[in-house]
């Protein structure tokens, strides 16, 4: 009974990664000190902690604005991707209609449409909002459509003996056996969501006060400001990996039958 | 309790309500196989089975024995032949098809669910049963923390919730070692004793079918026709040493064996 319990990791798991990230600024420290870079181009990571302590007020708002793009976007990806997986599913015609549709949009670079979508809906947060989802409602797509396709077939035969509707064979059967792979697909979706958010923030033009991190790397970079900007990437990255954790542990929480027994990938 | 869940079913078109549930007339089933040819999965089987009867179903692998059962669930309609008679049947299939994100008390209570019943009613529902079938104590157990025995227990019950009168079991133990298969016929054999159900047991398992059924049908390789029909008039609970269950038993493979040499 208790076989099947899954393992949290201990406290030590965190130290691997700790280890690793510690050699790399370590070697980084000692390459920007001694290697004789100026730091315009390559600021050390002194530097860039005391860019981020000097200018933390600033950071924390562009923080707040992308962190919220990047939630919102994200939900809207959600959305629309579990939905149009559905109806993909549930229609083989629509499938072959719409697939290579979904495929294309992926190859379009944004600043083509970036200044359609600000013509449509304004300077507001919605366009950016669109960029993200355009660009993360894909993998939640993929996973789903084929999550939803590697249901064991005799699963709903069974649940038809039941005399289950197709309603009640989707809900039982295939919806659950799609969940795991549905949230994969999320997780894949975030890792691009932030970079998203960078090329919502920079080919969307913006009234905004503060117009997120990806315009304040931009300006800096451009700037002479460079260990500001790499301040706030580093901002953006922890960001990233934060919410990557926060999905994994949604989705141990959301398919622990899905959850291998060694779980220390995770 | 079975007779509230009893009371649920209702009898399809098909379903006179007669003493006997099942009349199978020169059914014959045929499917394309994966080259286009056409395979005769059943020729001509013809059966009655009564309301309360246990008939077994044997014979070689790859003889249309789910076939049959699924034409007896509506499943599959047949080529050939008329089913005459069928009451309202569900299937146990050969794998139990537990689904993993459901707890075995959850996995049970499916058919209640279906019907239109709160989760919590169904629970409640199938917990009743869950001590009387050896069940207590995993109500909370996901599938893969279950041995393939509790699993079948599991998978019976799930297909005694749906309240039907006929239960289609396709080799219920087939995927069981020796000793966990001999617990479980002995099982099936008390619950049916207690739950008065007519029942179709596929098996290849001769000595299985002599010791659980009231009859026994000995269909050949594909396409699966009847060569032989026993009646099992041995006392219950039987004996696998039995004299009578083992000149059965030499019966039914004299038959099985017959057909194979022809």
């Amino acid at each position: 009974m208790t076989a099947g319990v899954a393992r949290t990791p201990g406290g030590w798991s965190a130290l691997p990664a700790l280890l690793l990230a510690g050699a790399l600024l370590g070697g980084w420290e000692g390459y920007a000190d001694l290697g004789g870079v100026q730091e315009q181009v390559l600021p050390a990571p002194h530097a860039v902690a005391a860019a981020l302590w000097n200018n933390a007020s600033l950071v924390f708002h562009n923080f707040t604005v992308t962190a919220e793009e990047v939630v919102l976007g994200l939900a809207l990806a959600l959305g629309a991707g579990l939905a149009l997986a559905v109806a993909l599913h549930l229609s083989p015609p629509l499938r072959r209609a719409v697939y290579p549709l979904a495929v294309g949009s992926q190859a379009v670079p944004v600043p083509v449409i970036g200044v359609l979508l600000v013509f449509w809906w304004g300077f507001g947060i919605f366009p950016k909002l669109v960029v993200i989802a355009l660009i993360c409602f894909f993998p939640v797509l993929v996973t789903t459509v084929d999550g939803l396709a590697a249901v064991d077939p005799d699963q709903p035969k069974l649940l038809r003996t039941l005399d289950a509707s197709r309603w009640q064979a989707f809900r039982f059967a295939e919806l659950p056996a799609a969940l795991p792979a549905a949230l994969s697909g999320a997780r894949i979706a975030l890792a691009v969501g932030v970079i998203g958010a960078f090329i919502a923030e920079t080919s969307t033009p913006t009234t905004a006060a503060y117009a997120g991190l990806g315009r304040e790397i931009i300006t800096d970079a451009g700037g002479f400001q460079t260990a500001r900007a790499y301040a706030a990437t580093a901002v953006l990255i922890a960001f990233a990996v934060a919410c990557f954790y926060a999905l994994a542990l949604a989705q141990r929480r959301l398919a622990p039958w899905a959850v291998p027994s060694r779980g220390d990938t995770r | 309790m079975s007779t509230q869940l009893q009371s649920r079913v209702q009898p399809s078109h098909r379903w006179a309500g007669e003493r006997e549930e099942i009349v199978l007339e020169g059914v014959g089933r045929r499917y394309r196989g994966r080259r286009g040819t056409e395979v005769r999965a059943l020729s001509d089987v013809s059966l009655r089975v009564g309301r309360g009867e246990m008939l077994a179903v044997v014979g070689p692998s790859g003889c249309g024995k789910s076939t049959l059962l699924e034409i007896l669930c509506g499943l599959a309609q047949p080529d050939e032949g008329r089913v005459l008679s069928c009451a309202p049947a569900v299937l146990m299939p050969q794998r139990d098809l537990l689904l993993p994100w459901l707890d075995a008390l959850d996995n049970a209570a499916l058919a209640p669910r279906i019907a239109g019943h709160s989760r919590a009613q169904s629970r409640r529902h199938a917990a009743l049963l869950f001590e009387e079938l050896g069940l207590a104590g995993f109500e909370h157990a996901r599938p893969h923390e279950l041995s393939g025995g509790m699993r079948q227990r599991v998978a019976f019950l799930r297909t005694l919730l749906s309240g039907k009168p006929v239960l289609c079991l396709d080799e219920p133990f087939g995927a069981l070692d020796a000793i966990t298969r001999a617990d479980m016929q002995e099982w099936l054999a008390a619950t049916l004793a207690r739950e008065q159900r007519t029942v179709v047991l596929v098996t290849h398992d001769v000595e299985e079918a002599i010791l659980l059924a009231d009859r026994l049908v000995v269909l050949s390789p594909r396409p699966g026709r009847v060569v032989a029909e026993l009646d099992v008039d041995v006392q219950r609970p039987r004996a696998r040493t039995d004299p009578a269950v083992t000149s059965l038993r030499e019966r039914a493979l004299d038959a099985l064996g017959r057909d194979q040499r022809r």
